[in-house]
């Protein structure tokens, strides 16, 4: 009987500059193998499935434990993690693509560097005085904990960005990740203190706006964050506050 | 004199935590890693971080924290740091807190603590089962309000290849490779901190994140830095066996009551739920009856390989045991311990909730690493470490939860300690020279697997080597398998030299990059191989069958490696360990 084996297809692009083409991979199947463990496969033994040498995929890659957020890829189409991605719960050939909205460093890897610049704008962090001892944070209810850890869970993969058809070089949208962690921060006793500079951050173009609620994002999250639920929070945040400027002039 | 600068290498918990102070003090701070720092393998930890805040009316007192991780530790920690990290650990949470980490929290709205292991003792603040990344998230965060008011600069995607080091053996900055443009700079600055973590992938195959080789570590110790205890290999009892990696299962699995098990008949093969109580042995209960399932990790770790390959009772025959909850509610499960059983959902199909996991002990935690002194600098003047890559909290075995206290308090003393050091430092006296030098040694050694031509595939080279370490470096350890272990560690640095990178292109290359790791790590393997083979005793995580006892006479000091340069191979030396606190007494459980 002839060995199983796992068919992939994977798009691949030399440099950001450089034309993409495809190229086909046959690697010997095993249970519980995942896309991370295929991509390793072909690492150890590079040639494409005609048996011609190639050179190793590059891909994003850390935790695979689907915590960091990095190896983030269209997977079938799909925006998902590389890592929880299964083969036995894959169509194969397994088609593997690079996100098409952020910029193609080489073959998988893109640069995701966006999500950190717009964590900056919103400024999403609590403005603490300083890491000296000023004794314990404010109390907080065992629910309002619920409802932060879920949002502080984002892994900032992207992949509500990728699915969004908002996201694009025309809008400037900046995104369903980047809102949540604006609603996480706006609900912490002492992140509130920028409230109004964070909202002030997702007003205009590129800002909450844009959102066209097609929630493709809550679809494709691997952390299963509230997102939309995020967003029009935010947003009656936005539309509050821009009200209030607005009568205030 | 002039602001000083301050180069942090590595964006988890230990190097943001410095980054943090250095920033706060007015120094000037360049930040490198390998990957985006928000993605740094600090996320991985899942069970929570000690502290004794007493909240729970238990009368627990740093003292006792302190007495826990010491003789958790199996004495072989320098006594006066662990104290101090200790007594600080109340405040780190305090300011983590502030941070706005979400903790779980009680019913008043104070800290919710757990039990962990290697204590009696409600010690452990916990964010559902992913405490780790809440708390790099809090730093992340806090660096990034830096980094936007130009007090911090980030490198991204860049690796650290070596130290520069002036005629003196004095560190004046490092040189690094963009992991995208492939070029090889040197950066000067006052002082370095290391803070690169652990190096689970000399085991091929760990709990560890990708980056976790332990290069830079190795890199710093062929450069004349000590390597301490390298044999000090933490095995974790409960993961979740991958074909990429192994997955940890938190042990505050355990700490929320789960059970471990095998059924007490040889090839019972019964579905776990239909095999009733009286027919379960609950073999970690039983041995250990005060502590139960919560005995400290090296102990868990033998139990388990007891009960699988002496008594062949693993489930179906194959070394796998059950972690139980299914005994526990659901919804305090998922209140609690939410993120690990997604894990063990997405990767495995199993509902935890319904069925007990199956898991088996697997490579964790690297107690080792670069020699510290008590203000965390290495022996290369200028040359800090903090975190999992220094040697200096954990003795032989790291108490659970721990390893993120000991990550930011490291960190958060390597920082200022860095820039006191820096504001005192000497002005290079003789030129540029030593960094024009380093560049073109690692320009050399890139050009050089470059153009090999060999056959020696690097990613299999490192399985192999994988292997063998998992096989004789790990949980039972006999002098003459160490010995046979080195030799082919000799010989795999030999292959290394047939190396064939099927990549030679010079953008995003990341077989060249996998390949100068590889070396580093077969460096190190010998460090812990050899390490292993001259202890002569069994002490915490490292156990010897025929030395089964510990031996304080002989053996109660620190194992410090250096390089050789002209032999290419360690060679050691021995320090007496500051008992001065709390004096040596048998470890019993």
């Amino acid at each position: 009987m002839a060995e199983k084996s796992v068919i992939l297809k994977i798009k691949r692009q030399n440099t950001p500059a450089s034309k993409s083409y495809w190229e086909e991979f046959s690697v010997p199947y095993r249970p519980n193998m995942n896309v991370i463990s295929a991509l390793m496969d072909i690492a150890a033994e590079p040639l494409t499935r005609d048996g011609k040498a190639t050179t190793p995929i590059t891909y994003d890659s850390n935790c695979l434990e689907e915590v960091c957020g990095s190896c983030a890829m269209l997977i079938n189409g799909r925006a998902r993690m590389a890592c929880s991605a299964l083969i036995d719960h894959l169509e194969q050939p397994i088609r593997l693509e690079p996100f098409s909205k952020f910029p193609v460093v080489r073959d998988l890897a893109t640069d995701r560097n966006v999500i950190f610049e717009n964590l900056k704008a919103v400024k999403a962090w609590v403005p603490i005085d300083g890491t000296y001892d000023l004794g314990p944070g404010p109390r907080m209810s065992a629910e309002e904990q619920e409802v932060a850890y879920p949002i502080s869970r984002c892994i900032s993969c992207c992949c509500c960005m990728e699915a969004c058809p908002q996201f694009n070089e025309s809008t400037g949208f900046v995104g369903a990740a980047t809102i949540a962690q604006v609603r996480l921060f706006n609900t912490h006793p002492t992140g509130k203190a920028l409230e109004r500079e964070r909202l002030a951050a997702l007003m205009g173009d590129g800002g909450i706006q844009e959102c066209g609620y097609a929630q493709n994002c809550v679809e494709v999250c691997p952390k299963d964050i509230p997102l939309t639920r995020s967003i029009s929070e935010v947003g009656g945040q936005v539309m509050k506050q821009a009200l209030g400027d607005l009568l205030r002039r | 004199m002039a602001t000083p600068k301050i180069i942090v290498v590595g964006g988890g918990l230990a190097g943001l935590a410095a980054v943090i102070k250095i920033a706060e003090m007015g120094a000037n701070v360049d930040l490198f890693s390998i990957v985006p720092v928000k993605r740094s393998h600090s996320v991985c930890a899942q069970g929570g971080i000690n502290a004794a805040k007493n909240l729970k009316g238990e009368g627990d007192s740093t003292w006792k924290h302190f007495d826990d991780t010491v003789y958790g530790g199996d004495f072989l920690g320098n006594q006066p740091p662990i104290k101090d990290m200790c007594e600080a650990a109340p405040g780190i949470i305090d300011l983590l807190d502030r941070m706005g980490v979400p903790f779980n929290r009680t019913p008043e709205g104070l800290l919710d603590f757990r039990r962990f292991g290697g204590t009696l003792y409600n010690r452990t603040a916990f964010a559902g089962a992913t405490t780790g990344q809440q708390l790099l998230y809090a730093l992340d965060e806090q660096v990034r309000r830096y980094e936007s008011e130009g007090k911090v600069k980030k490198y991204e995607h860049w690796e650290f290849l070596s130290a520069v080091l002036d005629g003196n053996r004095v560190c004046r900055g490092i040189c690094a490779m963009d992991l995208r443009s492939m070029e090889v700079r040197t950066f000067p600055a006052d002082a370095i901190i290391i803070a690169t973590g652990g190096n689970g992938a000399i085991f091929g195959k760990s709990t560890n994140s990708v980056v976790c080789t332990g290069s830079a570590q190795s890199a710093l110790y062929q450069q004349g830095a000590f390597y301490a205890n390298g044999e000090f290999i933490q095995v974790h009892p409960t993961c979740i066996p991958g074909e990429d990696k192994l997955r940890l299962m938190s042990e505050s699995a355990r700490g929320e009551g789960g059970r471990v098990w095998v059924p007490k008949k040889t090839g019972d093969n019964r579905d776990p739920k239909a095999i009733p109580e009286k027919e379960r042995w609950y073999f970690l209960e039983e041995w250990y009856p005060k502590y139960g399932n919560l005995v400290p990790r090296d102990i868990a770790t033998r139990a388990i390989f007891k009960v699988v390959f002496e008594h062949n009772l693993g489930i179906d025959g194959k070394p796998m045991v059950y972690l139980d909850l299914t005994h526990i509610d659901r919804k305090l499960l998922d209140k609690k311990l939410e993120g690990i059983l997604e894990i063990y959902e997405k990767f495995v199909g199993d509902d935890p909730r319904d069925t007990p996991m199956k898991i088996f002990p697997g490579m964790h935690y690297t107690m080792g690493g670069l020699w510290v002194d008590f203000h965390q600098q290495t022996n290369i003047p200028g040359v800090f470490a903090a975190g999992e890559c220094e040697y200096q909290y954990h003795g032989a075995n790291r108490l659970g939860a721990n390893s993120l206290v000991s990550c930011i308090y490291g960190g958060g003393i390597a920082g200022p300690n860095a820039v006191k050091y820096a504001r005192g430092l000497q002005a290079l006296a003789d030129g540029n020279g030593c960094f024009d030098a380093e560049k073109k040694r690692q320009e050399e050694s890139n050009s050089l697997l470059m153009n090999n031509q060999g056959t020696e595939n690097p990613v299999k080279l490192w399985r192999e080597m994988g292997e063998l370490m998992t096989k004789d470096c790990t949980v039972i350890r006999y002098n003459k398998a160490l010995q046979q272990t080195d030799a082919k560690l000799v010989e795999m640095l030999e292959r290394y030299r047939k190396i064939n990178l099927s990549d030679r292109t010079m953008w995003a290359n990341t077989t060249v990059v996998f390949a100068r790791q590889l070396y580093n790590m077969l460096q190190l393997a010998r460090v812990i191989a050899q390490g292993a083979g001259m202890r002569d005793e069994s002490r915490g995580a490292h156990y010897k069958p025929d030395f089964p006892e510990r031996d304080d006479k002989n053996w109660l000091k620190t194992t410090k490696a250096y390089f050789a340069p002209d032999a290419d191979e360690p060679k050691f030396e021995f320090e007496p360990v500051d008992t001065s606190l709390i004096p040596p007494r048998p470890r019993k459980y």
